[in-house]
């Protein structure tokens, strides 16, 4: 029941907000969320104890895999929806608004229709964090763009809605071609003698199948599958180069929906790689999908060092590192070995750092009304909590200690060393070392200084804008400092589940 | 009924490269039409095996929606917004027929190097759906306009839905119906952003995009 309900609570919530009348729909939204993620812990609690929940007639059978990208979505989730209703409470006290690239005025889509979004956004990534039936899970990674989209377009200007179509539409063929992955997977384990057909739990079965036809002429459809995968979720990742949509959303969005794409949206395409490398290890195919995992994972982290060494649009040079932190993800996961707990330790630290670093770009934004890192100087003294959020942040993204990215930036670093070699840590280390140069100086300029005359001086840092980030800041802190023994067990399972 | 098949997936093929030609709009939306009817009939006409009430629920929905409701619902767009009907493609009209003649000939050689999985794909189907896959992107990529890259789009969907065909008696009918549902709301939603664009650029053209860049 509780299974069911992680998945059905968003999506009430999602249909409610429509009921007319003036209403808090913004407490709803905040109620929501914390009940996600209260469902999500209790599940989560259940499944260490030794419980295999199952829901909707076998739909939903999460593993411990799917759980931790389940948590980080109901934990960003809880973060983005506190900070929702501050941020819109700013916005509603914009009686003029302004397009900050071109000066022209626009105006926001509903509140209603945003909120709603948000709510079936986070429904469709419960389905495919929580899901064994790889349809379901493209059905869900797709309708994450639907319900994503238009999250997008809540500022209704021209750069938004650029954002907004090449969000749509690449992402869309992407994941049709992930589609095209699913069917050449049904194709290699095609057998007409089969008395029925697999059930919800595809994975597993799908796992049982390819066991049988290790060593047949199946393993080449095999593989052709897991390369549409890899392309078609890897698109929706922000795998170098098909990266291409990433910058232009997350910096067009509103700040707390950059957070979750980049933070909980990203995971769920991983998790659908993820899917297809469990798949092809149990047909000992684990060598091949392993090393494709990590020629695009050193891709996107040179990419990203490409693009962020001379960045000066702070929002855009925040989705960059994310397509780095998905290049590290890419390369734990193909390496294998200790870089898998290592893998595992990122993503939960990533996505709990690049939610917050957004969060406070957008505090950033509301006071200087510019997305350039050259108009915003003297955080420190101007925006106290924020710049001291936004410089613990950069230490944190770049892997410094003591957070938590330094303890999985290290433990991936040893899981190469010991499975995959010394030039792959050579493209390792560079990357993160000039991502580490090129990060630090916009964001110091940022921090340091005097702030500018020159802009308005009629803001304050509401407790809605800084506690959330906050939160999430002592969160990876604890991280570095501590993994608790839950977790770790977590991690460990999961890694586990990727061959560990 | 195999030739008969036969025939339908010709002219899918033949609808593919009528398209790539197409220099208009509604013809593109015609011939997405005709390929969704095509489609339906292809289910109607199963090679391995009996005809079942479930081919015959998914082809009528086929048929509802790809054959007649995607494209009576773009035509609406098209004549709301008064869109001009020429596609203005962005690599002329003789580079994307060579390219998707060059896909043809891919999936013609590829079908004959990949190892047969026995009794699966009738003949032609798989080069086929593979070369509805690749004029499909050709459309996405090739198109300024929004509503032909739409219909690039539902093209790629076709192709995989061609190439999924054979695998239906395996799977449940749900799992196909959803991904209808989820094609038809991927249509509604670049339907609704599409009048977005028209409203802030005054036009539909993609080409106008240059706001977002390095």
């Amino acid at each position: 029941m509780t299974l069911a309900l992680i998945l059905l609570v968003p999506l009430l919530a999602g249909l409610l907000m429509f009921v007319p009348g003036s209403w808090p729909r913004r407490g709803l939204l905040a109620l929501t969320a914390l009940t996600h993620l209260l469902l999500s812990a209790l599940t989560l609690r259940d499944m260490l104890a030794g419980a295999r929940p199952s829901a909707l007639f076998g739909l939903l059978q999460p593993d411990m895999l799917g759980m931790v990208f389940l948590l980080l979505a109901a934990t960003l989730f809880t973060a983005a929806s506190f900070y929702a209703v501050g941020y819109l409470r700013e916005e509603d006290k914009k009686h003029v608004k302004r397009d900050i690239q071109k000066g022209q005025l626009f105006t926001n889509a509903p509140e209603t229709r945003f909120l709603s979004c948000l709510c079936f956004f986070v429904t469709a990534m419960t389905l495919v964090t929580t899901t064994a039936n790889l349809g379901a899970l493209w059905v869900g990674i797709e309708l994450t763009t639907l319900a994503s989209a238009p999250l997008i377009y809540f500022h209704r200007h021209q750069s938004s809605m650029e954002a907004t179509w090449k969000y749509l539409m690449i992402c869309s063929v992407g994941i049709a071609l992930a589609l095209l992955g699913n069917i050449l997977m049904s194709v290699a384990f095609h057998n007409p003698a089969a008395s029925s057909p697999e059930g919800m739990d595809q994975l597993s079965a799908f796992m049982e199948k390819a066991r049988g036809i290790e060593g047949t002429d199946r393993v080449l459809w095999l593989k052709a599958a897991f390369i549409f995968l890899l392309v078609g979720y890897g698109t929706k990742m922000g795998l170098a180069p098909l990266h291409t949509w990433l910058p232009d959303a997350h910096s067009q969005a509103p700040s707390m929906v950059s957070g979750m794409l980049s933070g909980a949206l990203l995971n769920c395409a991983l998790l659908g790689i993820l899917r297809g490398h469990q798949i092809l290890r149990a047909a000992g195919l684990g060598d091949f999908s392993g090393k494709l995992l990590v020629f695009f994972g050193l891709l996107s982290m040179i990419t990203a060092a490409v693009f962020i060494v001379g960045q000066g649009h702070y929002k855009r040079l925040l989705a960059y590192s994310s397509v780095e932190h998905m290049g590290i993800l890419a390369l734990a996961f193909g390496v294998g070995g200790g870089a898998l707990f290592g893998g595992m330790l990122h993503a939960v630290c990533h996505s709990l750092t690049k939610c917050m670093l957004f969060l406070v770009a957008g505090n950033i934004l509301t006071r200087y009304h510019s997305l350039s890192s050259y108009d915003v100087r003297g955080l420190r003294q101007d925006m106290p909590l924020s710049g001291a959020l936004w410089t613990a942040g950069f230490l944190a993204i770049v892997g410094s200690p003591p957070f938590g990215l330094f303890v999985s930036e290290f433990t991936i670093l040893k899981g190469i060393f010991a499975n995959a070699g010394l030039s792959v840590a050579f493209i390792y280390l560079a990357a993160l070392a000039v991502i580490f140069v090129g990060m630090s100086i916009p964001v110091l300029r940022m921090a340091q200084g005097t702030p500018p005359h020159d802009v308005p001086m009629d803001y304050h840092e509401s407790l809605f804008s800084v506690l959330p980030p906050a939160a999430l800041c002592l969160m990876v802190l604890g991280l570095g400092l501590c993994v608790p023994t839950w977790l770790t067990e977590t991690l460990n399972r999961a890694a586990a589940l990727l061959g560990a | 009924m195999s030739s008969l098949f036969q025939f339908v997936i010709l002219l899918l093929l033949i609808t593919d490269l009528i398209m790539l030609w197409s220099g208009r709009i509604l013809m593109l939306i015609r011939l997405s039409a005709v390929q969704g009817a095509l489609l339906a009939a292809l289910l109607l006409l199963p090679v391995n095996g009996a005809l079942d009430a479930e081919h015959v629920f998914l082809a009528a929905a086929v048929f509802a929606l790809k054959g007649v409701g995607f494209p009576v619902f773009l035509r609406h767009v098209c004549h709301k917004l008064g869109i001009e009907p020429m596609v203005r493609p962005r690599l002329g009209r003789m580079y994307p027929m060579v390219a998707g003649l060059a896909g043809l000939a891919f999936s013609l050689w590829l079908e004959g190097r990949i190892p047969a999985v026995v009794d699966l794909f009738p003949p032609l189907l798989f080069p086929v759906a593979l070369t509805t896959l690749f004029c499909g992107l050709i459309l996405v990529v090739g198109c300024a306009k929004a509503l032909a890259q739409v219909t690039g789009y539902l093209v790629v969907e076709n192709g995989i839905f061609i190439l999924g065909i054979p695998l239906m008696t395996e799977g449940s009918v749900w799992f196909e119906l959803s991904i209808l549902l989820d094609v038809f709301a991927a249509i509604f939603v670049m339907a609704i952003a599409i009048n977005h664009i028209n409203s802030a650029f005054d036009s539909i053209d993609v080409a106008r995009f240059r706001n977002l860049r390095d």
